[in-house]
């Protein structure tokens, strides 16, 4: 490439950076459920009735296996798609069918709202971002990090006290997740710190978050310690995998390394009930140490 | 991050005492963002001693005293303390727990072991404990053949069937290579009771080595009947030990046969009769000409010494890595397990029946509890157990992976200071007894005793 391509390239991509994004979320129109058909019995690879239904550990479909029991009993240890066959060339119609399935759900689970009344019925003040929709979320972060003075205002009456453990739960990158999981392991978590005689504030709902937003509840609160339960950007084994990050004396501008993550968080990962109990275990820990993340694990305050 | 427990295993058998010392690394296969999901990926041997003929005090009783005496002095040798043994299991074997002092015996050794040594006895357990210090079930997981292992020592026969490298069965059978104890000079010393009906040899006789052999041919016999390999008479029945549970002669047409124990050593080396004063080498002799040596054969990884290292390295195991106690003692020993199956767990009057079996202050309640259930689940289940136990010191053991969580749930509605456990990823069956060693990390060391090992 010489320079006169290149300087055309450059010029190329700054002209688009000032243009609308090519996919608007406010375009896009995720999945809604409909009926499902349930699927025959037989051959799975005959039949496209419902292919998320299928088990993909269990879905080995080489023709003539030489070994099937022994490939089944590696396919059981792994999401990963193995023995998946093949129609000449290319994947068979289940594989691919399956594979797109998969891979819509990772992007309506990006894209889905959360339900208005979410935060109501589960007895959580609903807070909102800096971002006025998907598209600034997705594209804008630091505006994810961000409230402005009206949710800042609602935050402080909510939490008019100075807590020690504030919990938020916050959509991040996976609705889907936040919907699964979150309200088992909030209540896990409460559970847990009752039982070690840890004050927890009310949770506070968050809609466009990032896990940052912890820190600005943190500057509005002052709580000791903040823990996000936020949705993970999903993959293509799980569009509900959720994590939560726990930072000890949070504020606007903390390091990223002062943060205590517990990830996958999802039915096939660790339950979230369990998950929930393991968080509270480790919130004393950082109470007692008085630091989170890497110093953690360096042992400081031990 | 790593972790290492000393483990102990002493087997006393019916002909041989010996002991090993183990080495487990306990590591954290989970990231550091993620929970803790701690497992044993090594289990090493770093000292054995030599194998010493059992104390015996006038051929009736397991001489204790002399066996302690050994412990000490292995342990001196080796160069460990007492208090240096985090866990490991001594175990009475053979025709030897069948004396009547077994268990004092037992009781004390343990004791004397180590803080967390557990003791222990019988065909079931011995059965497993040599099928995995083999490594019969690496060779049935590497095969993804079924394995049938035959452990033969001195007094018994211990049989475990493998499939996919689970043990899903265990038998035990009365041969061994000392039914029959000979002098230097041939003159029968012993012949066993089990061998009434099945040879007219009597002490003080003189037999030629053909008597000798054929005796060994009827005992190997029972062994292809056991396996399946020829049709079954009276005499698997007269044989079949009355401590072990029944055994079911597998189906399967491809087994690989997997031997270890004293015997076996004597399988493909040719020993002279009286090497060893007994029918050892001619028992040997008969199972490498029997119908159990014409398909694929495997020696063990170890033989003589596969339960001793079965009791030192593979009796340990470890629950989840997320569990919950309080107000308890560790290390808890001879915890009798009772069970409620999946569909009951939520009634109390279920839990409280199964409970209610067990003469002990202390029972362990089994269940499965439920995958990734939801915080109602939890609550329902903490509520059943709590009212199932009645305020008795509750000991719960799941299979799936939510103990930590029904711990706080539990501890809720319970006293502050009352007795409570919650462990998980564990598969207990009724009628076993589970001991709970000092924590490694977040997880608990456990051994469990059971009596019959099913599919879990």
């Amino acid at each position: 490439m010489n320079k006169q391509e290149l300087t055309a390239m450059v010029a190329q991509i700054l002209q688009t950076m000032g243009q609308e994004p090519m996919v608007k979320a406010s375009d896009y129109k995720p999945t809604q459920p409909g009926p499902r058909e349930t699927c025959p019995e037989g051959d799975p690879s005959e039949s496209a009735a419902d292919v998320t239904a299928l088990d993909l550990r269990k879905l080995y479909l080489v023709e003539d296996p030489k070994d099937k029991e022994g490939f089944a009993a590696l396919k059981a240890k792994t999401p990963a798609r193995l023995g998946a066959g093949k129609a000449g060339a290319r994947y068979k119609t289940v594989t691919m069918l399956r594979f797109r399935a998969d891979h819509a759900a990772a992007q309506d689970a990006v894209f889905s709202q959360i339900p208005e009344d979410y935060a109501a019925k589960n007895g959580m003040v609903a807070l909102q971002t800096c971002c006025k929709d998907k598209d600034m979320y997705l594209t804008r972060p630091d505006l994810g990090r961000r409230f402005d003075e009206e949710n800042r205002a609602k935050l402080k009456k909510a939490i008019p006290r100075k807590p020690r453990v504030q919990i938020v739960v916050g959509d991040g990158l996976s609705s889907a997740a936040i919907l699964a999981n979150a309200m088992d392991c909030l209540a896990a978590i409460r559970d847990g710190l009752k039982v070690r005689g840890i004050d927890c504030a009310e949770p506070v709902f968050v809609r466009y978050c990032r896990v940052g937003a912890g820190d600005a509840v943190g500057d509005v609160t002052g709580c000791e310690l903040v823990c996000v339960l936020v949705g993970e950007r999903p993959g293509l084994v799980t569009d509900k995998s959720m994590s939560a990050y726990i930072t000890y004396e949070p504020h606007t501008g903390v390091s990223e390394s002062a943060r205590t993550v517990v990830s996958n968080i999802h039915a096939q990962g660790t339950p979230a009930v369990e998950a929930g109990a393991h968080i509270a275990e480790l919130i004393e820990k950082i109470l007692r140490r008085r630091v989170s993340g890497v110093g953690l694990h360096l042992g400081d305050g031990a | 991050m790593s972790e290492t427990l000393c483990s102990v295993g002493l087997d006393v058998g019916t002909t041989t005492t010996q002991l090993i010392l183990s080495e487990l690394t306990v590591e954290n296969r989970a990231s550091a963002f993620a929970v803790p999901d701690l497992s044993i990926c090594q289990r090493r041997v770093i000292y054995e001693s030599p194998v010493y003929f059992t104390p015996l005090l006038q051929g009736e009783l397991v001489d204790g005293a002399a066996i302690a005496k050994l412990v000490a002095r292995e342990y001196e040798t080796a160069g460990i303390e007492r208090s240096q043994v985090d866990t490991g299991a001594v175990i009475i074997t053979g025709e030897t727990s069948r004396k009547e002092n077994a268990e004092a015996v037992l009781s004390q050794l343990s004791g004397f072991a180590g803080e967390f040594v557990v003791a222990t006895a019988g065909p079931d357990l011995e059965s497993v404990l040599a099928a995995r210090g083999a490594g019969a079930e690496e060779l049935s997981e590497q095969t993804k053949k079924p394995v049938l292992h035959m452990d033969i020592g001195g007094g018994t026969s211990n049989l475990a069937l493998i499939r996919d490298g689970v043990i899903v069965a265990t038998g035990c059978l009365n041969v061994g290579g000392r039914l029959i104890k000979r002098e230097k000079s041939g003159k029968l010393t012993y012949v066993s009771p089990v061998l009434a009906g099945l040879t007219d040899l009597r002490p003080g006789d003189y037999p030629a080595e053909d008597q000798i052999y054929s005796i060994a041919r009827i005992l190997a016999s029972a062994l292809e009947m056991a396996a399946g390999l020829r049709p079954k008479t009276e005499l698997l029945d007269k044989v079949m030990t009355r401590e072990a549970g029944t055994w079911q002669i597998p189906e399967e047409k491809e087994l690989i046969l997997s031997f270890s124990g004293g015997v076996a050593d004597c399988i493909q080396t040719r020993q002279a009769p009286l090497a060893f004063g007994d029918m050892g080498p001619e028992l040997g002799q008969a199972i490498g000409e029997s119908l159990l040596c014409r398909g694929e054969y495997h020696l063990g990884a170890e033989t003589i010494r596969a339960t001793v290292i079965g009791a030192g390295c593979h009796s340990t195991q470890l629950s989840g890595s997320t569990v919950y106690f309080q107000n308890v003692q560790l290390p808890r020993k001879n915890l009798p397990v009772a069970a409620v199956e999946a569909d009951r767990q939520l009634d109390p009057d279920a839990i409280a029946q199964a409970l209610s079996r067990m003469d002990s202050d202390r029972v362990v309640l089994a269940i499965p509890g439920f995958a990734a259930p939801k915080h109602d689940r939890v609550r329902q289940l903490a509520e059943a157990v709590c009212r199932g136990f009645g305020g008795k010191p509750a000991y719960i053991c799941l299979e799936q992976d939510m103990a930590k969580a029904l711990g706080h749930s539990l501890s809720l509605k319970l006293p502050p200071d009352a007795e409570c456990l919650c462990i998980d990823r564990l598969s207990l069956k009724p009628g076993s007894y589970l001991d709970i060693g000092l924590p490694v990390g977040p997880a608990l060391p456990v051994v469990i005793k059971t009596l019959v090992l099913g599919k879990s």
